[in-house]
């Protein structure tokens, strides 16, 4: 572990952070004149498509779940208040001779299952509004979207008086992630307000225009990305480093996060603070005893790493079906609330999200301090390089890699929990989804190393968000694990490995 | 009594099912890799995808069966090449996760809208694109057979000469083994699987004998595939990382290094699976259990159950069933 080395880490900071200066001007000037471009496209019957009060909802849908065989087409309709109406009827025509009525509810977008990929026509029936909600005159009653399979195309009406804008533009279909099982919202972040910044594009990456503003916006969800990656990822690192095993159960153990995140806080309405520490304490036990049960007695029995490497492959195969058994096998949300969106630097994240990268950036710190400042600390680097050499001075190697159970559990757990919080929806398949990208995380920075899991976190998440721009976006996983068999062609120790780990 | 003897008869007749033998071969290269070069290759359900798809998308544009077959193969041989030439130099775990990940995104690839044209993206390939150039081989006259309690059409999706031709080709692919393994070439294999040094130090090329050993268990792999979706679709969210898990249950069940291991593992695992699942389906729609344990959690608690049998076959009898505990080759990095 090359934890002695932190200056590294620190410089790569700074170089972001004076990249995001450099950056910053370009981005706060172009914000007005990339609102149009995107509204265009995605909107081109409505002649009214300059200011618009656009309001994405973010909502999956209650009655139509997208997966790998469904589209879904979703609608809301607002006041001006942004409360949503409820017993409005719109009618859903597209191709195929598809036509159906859905009505309007106040709690979550109304959307209905449709049998084909492609654009579909809503029509809101103004008589069904509420007589103090009309729609402002000249609106048009029609929008359009597009459904793609895996994926919500949603689309918002605004109504009422003192509306500015006739409607909004309707929304791209947001893909749920490319894995497509998986079902994370990535559109979380693109809840725009007022000026409407930076509406992260979604779908297909032809058929949008390039600007700096979107690279920006997706430079910000990738730091999102990167930071709760690199949460996760340490402990996956720790444990490699500390016992020699690649634990493919770790990914279960973040979606373990999220899936008891979601029963205490969502089924069993507890707060958000008391709900995640609980779910926290609950997933480092489960690291103890895992250790206790099964990695212990098979270190004591000398069981080779490749052994232990296809133990905790069932280990996951089971954890995977226990969490399909606790939270059922759809999409599921932490907090079912619409996210709140707030622009800093230019960058809009929901609320939750800012809060979360703060969250895993102060643990990220306290954990480098923990490993260069603390007796202990000290001990688990000491027997990462070398275990006998560290059991002959007098460490425990038993109690240190305890510790790192708990540490990579419960790190994994808050990871989890952060990320079904601040990404919108999940599913049990969210911890192999992100397994993979976690291991191209360490393997990037260095397997074995603390802050390699850092360093390559951060770049697996800029990578599989700024991907989005040029490629289409169900393919971005896909860019980061080419990334990784790059790595291993080029620099096999990855970026802050050493040579003699690899052999 | 009649619940029961269904049960059976379903559970027999997987062990003859085209699933079954398709996961057998599959197991048979991952024996190739595993148990006789010591190779943990983590993606074979990408060999078998690409398998699938090559074989899928040459028929649908008009390639007769064997050249279909050719393809299917010459698909598993480059993608073992494009993995193997980075990967095979480095430690052993390098190859599991290099692998899982190529197989995720062949599966990605597969399913995204980006070539929707030949891959039919999420939904798959219809059976009934690819599946006529192999049914007009069938030498069987038309109509249905019965043997024992099984019956089904004699040609078709689920017929007997999918059943034979699937059987068949794990047989040769059976002698295949058996007659490279025993050959001198075959003794490097495992002498790379003891200890790679000396092999090194007898002056052979170890980094080329693995990458030999990668391809033939690749296009093992793909021809596996090809049988998968012979009776069914070809669908990339089947072939994911849970079939590359299965086909490992499948091997280490059975045996790894033993010429019969995956073939035995393949008719144990999935007659038990099937026989657990239906017999826990029949007792939650039949009995009181249904209150505690609803037909849909089945699939769930089968799932479990197979990560428990996998875990606790590492730990306690990681020779499988026909193995010999000195010829395995997990001690060797």
């Amino acid at each position: 572990m090359t934890t002695d080395r932190p200056t590294r880490a620190i410089a790569l900071r700074r170089t972001v952070a004076a990249l995001a200066i450099a950056l910053a001007p370009a981005v706060l000037a172009s914000p007005p004149a990339q609102a149009a471009p995107g509204a265009d496209a995605a909107h081109t019957s409505s002649a009214a498509t300059s200011t618009t009060a656009t309001r994405l909802a973010t909502d999956v849908a209650t009655d139509c779940k997208p997966d790998d065989s469904t589209a879904c087409v979703a609608v809301v309709v607002m006041n001006d208040a942004g409360d949503r109406i409820a017993d409005a009827e719109v009618t859903i025509t597209g191709p195929g001779g598809f036509d159906e009525t859905v009505t309007t509810t106040a709690d979550a977008p109304a959307s209905v299952a449709v049998p084909e990929v492609g654009r579909y026509t809503l029509t809101l029936d103004p008589a069904s509004l509420p007589a103090g909600e009309q729609l402002p005159d000249g609106a048009s009653t029609e929008l359009q979207v597009t459904a793609q399979t895996g994926g919500t195309g949603r689309a918002a009406f605004q109504v009422g008086g003192e509306a500015v804008a006739p409607e909004s533009p309707s929304a791209e279909a947001t893909t749920t992630a490319p894995g497509g099982d998986e079902g994370t919202d990535a559109g979380t972040g693109t809840t725009t307000e007022g000026d409407g910044v930076a509406t992260a594009p979604e779908g297909d990456a032809s058929e949008r225009a390039f600007s700096w503003g979107q690279v920006w916006q997706q430079f910000g969800s990738g730091i999102r990305f990167g930071l709760l990656l690199a949460l996760a990822s340490i402990g996956l690192n720790l444990v490699f480093g500390t016992t020699g095993m690649s634990n493919f159960a770790h990914g279960e153990q973040f979606a373990l996060g999220a899936a008891l995140g979601f029963i205490a806080i969502n089924q069993m309405g507890m707060s958000i603070w008391v709900g995640g520490l609980l779910t926290i304490a609950v997933c480092a036990l489960t690291g103890v005893a895992q250790d206790a049960a099964i990695w212990r007695p098979l270190r004591r029995r000398g069981t080779p790493v490749m052994q232990l490497m296809i133990v905790s492959i069932g280990l996951s195969i089971t954890l995977q079906y226990v969490i399909q058994l606790l939270i059922g096998g759809g999409s599921e949300r932490i907090l079912s609330a619409n996210p709140r969106p707030l622009t800093l630097l230019g960058i809009t994240l929901s609320t939750t999200s800012w809060i979360s990268m703060a969250v895993a950036l102060v643990c990220l710190i306290g954990f480098a301090l923990f490993l260069t400042r603390t007796r202990l600390g000290r001990a688990t680097r000491a027997v990462s390089d070398n275990p006998a050499l560290a059991s002959a001075t007098g460490i425990d190697p038993d109690k240190v890699v305890r510790v790192v159970w708990i540490l990579a559990t419960a790190f994994a757990a808050l990871a989890g929990l952060m990320w079904g919080i601040s990404f919108g929806s999940f599913n049990w398949q969210l911890g192999v989804q992100l397994l993979l990208l976690m291991f191209a995380a360490v393997t990037l920075g260095g397997l074995g190393t603390a802050f390699g899991a850092l360093v390559g976190s951060i770049l697996i998440g800029l990578v599989v968000e700024l991907s989005n721009l040029v490629i289409q976006s169900d393919l971005r996983y896909a860019s980061a694990l080419v990334i990784l068999i790059l790595v291993l062609l080029i620099r096999p120790q990855g970026i802050l490995g050493r040579r003699e780990r690899i052999g | 009594m009649d619940e029961f003897l269904r049960i059976l008869t379903q559970s027999l007749a997987e062990l003859i099912a085209p699933t079954t033998a398709a996961y057998a071969l599959a197991a048979i290269g991952l024996n190739l890799h595993f148990g006789y070069t010591g190779l943990l290759n983590m993606g074979q359900a990408g060999f078998m995808l690409l398998g699938a798809y090559g074989f899928g998308i040459a028929t649908i544009a008009g390639a007769p069966f064997f050249l279909a077959l050719l393809v299917a193969l010459v698909a598993g041989l480059i993608f073992a090449l494009l993995l193997g030439i980075p990967t095979l130099q480095l430690r052993g775990d390098y190859l599991a996760i290099v692998t899982i990940s190529a197989a995720e995104i062949i599966r990605w690839i597969g399913r995204s809208t980006w070539l929707q044209e030949w891959t039919g993206g999420a939904s798959g390939l219809q059976g009934r694109n690819y599946k006529g150039t192999f049914q007009d081989l069938s030498p069987l006259p038309d109509g249905r057979t019965v043997i024992g309690p099984l019956e089904y059409i004699n040609t078709g999706s689920d017929s007997w000469w999918t059943r034979i031709f699937a059987w068949g080709v794990v047989a040769l692919a059976l002698l295949f083994v058996w007659l490279v393994t025993r050959s001198p070439w075959g003794r490097v294999l495992k002498g790379i699987r003891e200890d790679e040094d000396a092999v090194r130090a007898l002056g052979k090329n170890v980094y080329s004998y693995k990458l030999q050993s990668l391809v033939l268990g690749g296009m093992l792999g793909a021809l596996g595939g090809v049988l998968y979706v012979l009776p069914i679709t070809i669908a990339p969210d089947a072939m994911g990382r849970t079939m590359t898990f299965f086909v490992w249950t499948v091997l280490l069940l059975g045996g790894a290094a033993t010429v019969f291991g995956p073939v035995l593992g393949a008719m144990i695992f999935f007659g038990a699976y099937m026989f657990m699942r239906t017999g826990m389906r029949a007792l939650s729609e039949n009995t009181g259990v249904g209150d505690v344990i609803s037909t849909t959690n089945v699939e769930q608690i089968g799932g479990m159950l197979v990560g428990i049998t996998l875990m606790l076959l590492v730990i306690f009898r990681p020779q499988g069933i026909l193995g010999n505990k000195k010829e395995l080759a997990f001690n060797v990095r």
